[in-house]
């Protein structure tokens, strides 16, 4: 019962929480379109893949509700995360000495 | 008694924090399976960088650009459609479910359309002329396809995910309090959203 009223609670905001999320994504994704003619030369790719990884943090915590979740949810993700930048970092070490 | 059998049932049956965090582990290994691919692009990009700037000057950003418009919105009606059952608003709910589905036909209809004019520049895999092209060129369109492929089949199991949802919210399989399917299945949605995310970037901004 007290979940239920957690429930409603929450999501008498959610339309417009949501709503919002998606008016940032947009504007995000605008942001980047108009970044990428700008010539930054090297910081191009990194401005891209930051705005992609707030855009996914965006979907993640809020329309996925990781925010919401336990924090098993979290540990989780971590590890996953941990586990491919490990990955592309150890595949770099060897690559940016060729 | 009888209230008290009802409970038994339902904890024996009913777990939708596991059920969620079984569908978050699902997702992972998508994570992975993408993410070996991110990797083989990086290796290739850094490989070939003027290669990979040349050749994604074809690309088409306006199309690129819609499409991510469309997932992104396509992610909100899932996420509105969940809130909308969740108030017990079962017609807007399937109606949200409906618009997301057909977002998603959108945007396979816009790379059908992106594809083809690809195709019709002879850059596909194994054409005459992309094999004249330098070795970054013809890495970068295999990449390509491969990726941009293979999320096109996450948008149409995507899609099919979504319209048993559909027939099991009209069936009251999924109602406002039974509804960790759908929730699931708009996990599955955001995911391949978040892949685009990265994806579209990658191809369509480099030049």
């Amino acid at each position: 019962m007290i979940n239920n009223n957690e429930l409603s609670e929450h999501t008498s905001h959610s339309y417009s929480r949501y709503i919002l999320v998606w008016m940032g994504l947009l504007t995000l994704t605008a942001i980047t379109v108009a970044v990428a003619g700008v010539n930054l030369g090297d910081v191009t790719i990194t401005m891209a893949l930051v705005i992609a990884s707030i855009k996914s943090y965006l979907v993640i915590t809020e329309f996925m509700h990781l925010n919401t979740e336990s924090r098993t949810f979290k540990i989780f993700l971590g590890v996953a995360l941990f586990f491919i930048i490990i990955s592309i970092v150890l595949l770099f070490s060897d690559y940016s000495k060729m | 008694m009888s209230t008290h059998e009802q409970t038994v049932t339902t904890h024996v049956h009913r777990d939708d924090v596991g059920a969620r965090m079984g569908m978050w582990l699902f997702l992972f290994t998508e994570l992975i399976l993408f993410g070996g691919l991110f990797f083989v692009y990086s290796v290739y990009r850094f490989l070939h960088q003027t290669d990979f700037h040349v050749a994604a000057k074809s690309m088409n950003v306006f199309i690129g650009t819609t499409n991510t418009a469309i997932l992104l919105t396509s992610s909100l009606t899932i996420a509105l459609s969940i809130v909308a059952l969740r108030n017990r608003k079962k017609i807007l709910s399937l109606t949200l479910q409906g618009i997301t589905v057909i977002f998603g036909l959108i945007f396979l209809i816009n790379k059908y359309f992106e594809w083809t004019a690809e195709i019709h520049h002879g850059n596909y895999p194994g054409s005459p002329e992309l094999l004249s092209q330098p070795p970054g060129h013809i890495l970068f369109y295999g990449l390509y396809y491969v990726m941009t492929g293979l999320h096109g089949l996450h948008v149409i199991i995507g899609m099919i995910v979504i319209m048993f949802m559909m027939r099991f919210t009209i069936k009251d399989v999924i109602t406002p309090d039974r509804m960790v399917k759908l929730e699931a299945a708009g996990l599955y949605w955001h995911l391949v959203d978040i892949i685009w995310i990265f994806l579209f970037p990658l191809f369509y901004l480099i030049t």
